[in-house]
């Protein structure tokens, strides 16, 4: 096991599917000459070349048109939107074509593609650039919704998502390319729907994602001095869904605590919570909680947006309430 | 061309003709649901461009699409049978009316959202380029595209990508009821092609022979490595834009003007005239069309509906845990 960073993990996913198949190719705006907006492809337009990697105008309908059109001829595509906030400029060729077409035409169209898009707050960038817009995406049959919190998960989701012959829309955040972690050796890929559980306990199922495995996970530690074991599932991918963890953790915990970075309502812990009450509501002791941001757009004073954004205190407090 | 290839273009443009006829009564009939647009007025810009391509050339379209579905040489049966949103139909009854598509022919669909398609057909043209083939894309929308931004991000990318694709625009005056004068800055719409430095003209679209010898002419020199080219093909819509429409924008003398220039009526001279083939050769081919439609409907309406499990199949081609 190498320790490595989240950006390096990605990096290496992406480097090794490009080595291993002709046809997996990138594109999007700065991902050759400047080496892409977070330095995941640096270095990758040198060796590969600009036919593999593809710089474009600043035109995201056209980078996703021409990732899903190149798709259904049999490449691989993997697009990078910049930031998933201006995966909105392409919503309707994420959602309206790439998620339908297999269906649509009764088979006969595959669009093995992936869509790279980092989002999440805490940059002071302003509400339009700070999103997790997340539970919008997960929420069309057709495409496949990956949001990975470790870097190990990350490169194994990266290259399940480039071997998948469906359209993926891999979800980074913007501030976990710095963090590090164990990553196996050697080729390896990850199953895309299947959630896991990331730390074992026994009082309080704690479902999250992302970022904010990162926070739960500090929440973890600060709660396990008081004696509270949280157990930590890690949904991984948003559709398809995987229950199954959450729904055995609960049956043993009888407590459940959601904590996503994208605003509340109608949002992914909504969804969590839905299951959970549908799948095992005689096990339930307290009330699922729920952690999420403040139902405001994010704004650039730091101190504003932190309090905006789900903190580590919240999720304590969030889970000494269900206790 | 030879006597054969005269005929089955004159075959094809009477089968479009009749085939939207009876699709127009079975839609009044109520066996055919959702939105109906119909080819007729337009036949000769789809049958001229198609018979001119080689089997390698993509074909991508927008809704008006039956049209596009006979001249790549789909069996009306089978329209008729998608039209009815039967198990048998091209699309397995999931698209309908304005998602027809066959993979074999190289027919990619039928696109419903305005403009939608046109990054796609450049993915289309970036796959030939990748891949190193001579295909050549022909992608087909009308007037009212032309406003929208996908169109511009579309033809942008392929000057800047030097993308193997002929960009036809069916100016039909008219996108649903707004003329190209109230919706377009510019009414000579080829004129947007020099904003990006592409070669185009105007064709008389309702002239087959003139469509065809220009598609022949420009496919070759996009093959050639030229780069795309921009047509714009002038033609009219007989009836409304779909069969909702109460036609309040435009005057019946209009409609009766251009009906002198029916493109069948034309083509039907030429034949006569130029190439001396007998009026009874064409009656024949005009008998053999309506018994052709006449099976059409007859298997289409003795084909089964779709079984219930078609709900769920091919949402995605690798079908994973929960959903």
């Amino acid at each position: 096991m190498a320790k490595i960073t989240m950006r390096e993990a990605i990096s290496q996913a992406l480097w090794e599917e490009m080595e291993r198949d002709e046809k997996v190719f990138i594109l999007g705006e700065e991902v050759g000459v400047w080496g892409g907006t977070y330095a995941v492809t640096k270095g990758f337009y040198d060796h590969f070349g600009e036919k593999r990697v593809k710089d474009t105008p600043i035109a995201e309908a056209a980078i996703m048109g021409a990732a899903i059109g190149s798709a259904m001829t049999g490449l691989r595509p993997v697009a990078e939107m910049m930031t998933i906030n201006f995966a909105f400029s392409a919503f309707d060729h994420i959602v309206n074509e790439a998620a339908k077409l297999h269906y649509m035409f009764g088979g006969q169209f595959r669009v093995p593609l992936v869509v790279r898009a980092p989002g999440g707050g805490g940059r002071q960038l302003g509400a339009t650039h700070s999103q997790t817009p997340d539970a919008i995406f997960a929420h069309f049959p057709g495409l496949k919704v990956v949001a990975p919190g470790t870097p190990e998960d990350a490169k194994g989701l990266l290259k399940s998502a480039i071997r998948s012959d469906d359209p993926v829309l891999f979800i980074e955040h913007a501030t976990l390319y710095q963090v590090r972690g164990e990553v196996p050796e050697g080729d390896y890929t990850t199953p895309i729907g299947i959630s896991k559980v990331q730390r074992p306990g026994k009082h309080v199922t704690l479902i999250t994602y992302s970022k904010m495995l990162e926070l739960s996970t500090k929440a973890a530690d600060q709660l396990a001095q008081e004696g509270i074991e949280v157990e930590i599932v890690d949904l991984r991918s948003l559709r398809p869904l995987d229950m199954g963890p959450v729904i055995d953790s609960f049956k043993k915990t009888n407590r459940a605590v959601i904590v996503e970075e994208g605003w509340q309502s109608f949002g992914v812990g909504a969804e969590v919570a839905a299951r959970i009450y549908e799948e095992a509501f005689d096990y339930a002791d307290a009330p699922v909680k729920r952690v999420a941001q403040k139902e405001v757009p994010l704004p650039y004073n730091r101190t504003l947006e932190q309090m905006a954004l789900p903190q580590v205190t919240d999720i304590v407090k969030a889970v000494k309430e269900v206790l | 061309m030879n006597k054969e290839q005269y005929l089955s273009i004159y075959y094809q443009m009477v089968l479009i003709r009749r085939l939207e006829e009876e699709a127009a009564q079975l839609y009044q009939q109520g066996k055919i649901g959702g939105f109906l647009h119909l080819y007729i007025g337009q036949e000769a810009v789809s049958t001229g461009l198609i018979s001119a391509r080689k089997p390698q050339d993509r074909v991508i379209t927008a809704y008006r699409d039956h049209g596009v579905a006979i001249n790549v040489g789909i069996p009306a049966k089978l329209v008729v049978a998608e039209l009815l949103g039967k198990s048998t139909g091209m699309s397995k009854g999931k698209g309908g009316s304005m998602h027809m598509a066959d993979v074999e022919k190289n027919f990619w669909g039928g696109h419903a959202v305005v403009g939608a398609h046109l990054p796609i057909a450049a993915g289309l043209a970036l796959g030939d380029q990748y891949a190193g083939t001579d295909g050549v894309t022909v992608c087909m929308f009308g007037d009212g595209a032309t406003n929208i931004g996908y169109f511009h991000e579309a033809v942008n990318l392929s000057k800047v990508w030097k993308l193997p694709v002929v960009w036809v625009c069916e100016n039909n005056q008219y996108g649903m009821g707004t003329s190209v004068e109230r919706a377009s800055a510019v009414s000579e719409i080829r004129r947007k092609a020099d904003g990006y430095n592409i070669p185009n003209e105007l064709v008389n679209g309702m002239d087959v022979m003139e469509v065809h010898q220009a598609a022949e002419r420009v496919l070759e020199q996009v093959r050639g490595g030229g780069g795309p080219y921009f047509l714009e093909i002038t033609t009219y819509r007989f009836r409304g834009h779909s069969m909702g429409d109460p036609e309040r924008y435009r005057e019946q003398e209009e409609v009766k003007c251009w009906e002198k220039e029916d493109p069948i009526g034309i083509y039907r001279d030429h034949l006569i005239f130029q190439q001396k083939i007998g009026e009874t050769e064409l009656a024949d081919l005009e008998r053999k069309v309506m018994a052709e439609i006449k099976e059409a409907v007859e298997f289409a309406e003795s084909s089964p509906e779709p079984a219930p499990e078609a709900l769920y199949e091919n949402i995605y081609v690798d079908e994973t845990v929960g959903g």
